[in-house]
């Protein structure tokens, strides 16, 4: 299991092939799930036209880790993996990328969830958008996942 | 007793700096920290709290040699 933060643009499909070229076991398992996180050009009604993600180097990491460390103690995985991006983003960049690889998909797709839901809440990385009417504000909080529309 | 402060995103801007070293003689929580370091400012409802790079309460004591940090909540992903 490995995470990553990247401060410049990264393809998601090809880090998937890179890390999944890595793995030892590529015939154990049946169900990858996967999760891509993309950068949109609009917020609360405003139009984005760039963000800054900020984010507590050492922390971060090391919070990523515990949540793939839980996921793992409730769900049968045979490899995870999360990259974040941090920095300078624009629309359609990738913000996030999380892969589980599993035996099946009731746990590929479970633990997928749950590593999301818990980066979203517990991982420490900030969002401050620039809008296009050049007004600068910080992200307050992130949208409930479950919440249906 | 000395240890390092650290504030992060919106709440960086708030307080004015990123970080500070204090060093004091009493014991104190991380309340009593944030007290100390921002002189009085009231703290925010829904301040996180880390102390090494892990989660912790404002209730907790803090060590020599600590790294305290202070953040609004988190919005990646």
């Amino acid at each position: 299991m490995k995470v990553k933060i990247c401060s410049a643009a990264f393809n998601p499909w090809q880090e998937i092939q890179a890390y999944q070229a890595t793995l030892a076991t590529s015939a154990k398992f049946g169900a990858t799930s996967i999760f891509i996180g993309t950068m949109r050009d609009y917020n609360e009604g405003d139009a984005v036209q760039s963000m800054t993600l900020d984010y507590y180097p050492g922390m971060t990491e090391k919070q990523l880790e515990k949540i793939l460390t839980d996921a793992e103690q409730c769900w049968q995985i045979i490899d995870a993996y999360i990259v974040h991006r941090v920095g300078e983003i624009n629309p359609d960049d990738t913000i996030v990328l999380v892969v589980v690889w599993s035996s099946h998909r009731g746990d590929a797709f479970d633990a997928s969830r749950f590593i999301m839901e818990a980066l979203k809440s517990t991982a420490p990385f900030w969002k401050k958008e620039l809008l296009e009417s050049g007004q600068t504000r910080w992200v307050e909080k992130n949208t409930d996942g479950y919440q249906k529309m | 007793m000395s240890i390092k402060v650290r504030y992060f995103a919106s709440l960086g801007e708030q307080v004015g700096r990123s970080e500070s070293e204090l060093t004091f003689s009493q014991a104190m929580t991380v309340r009593d920290v944030w007290q100390l370091d921002t002189i009085e400012k009231s703290i925010p409802d829904n301040v996180l709290v880390a102390i090494n790079m892990e989660y912790a309460d404002l209730d907790i004591q803090v060590q020599d040699g600590d790294e305290v940090a202070f953040f609004p909540p988190v919005t990646g992903g």
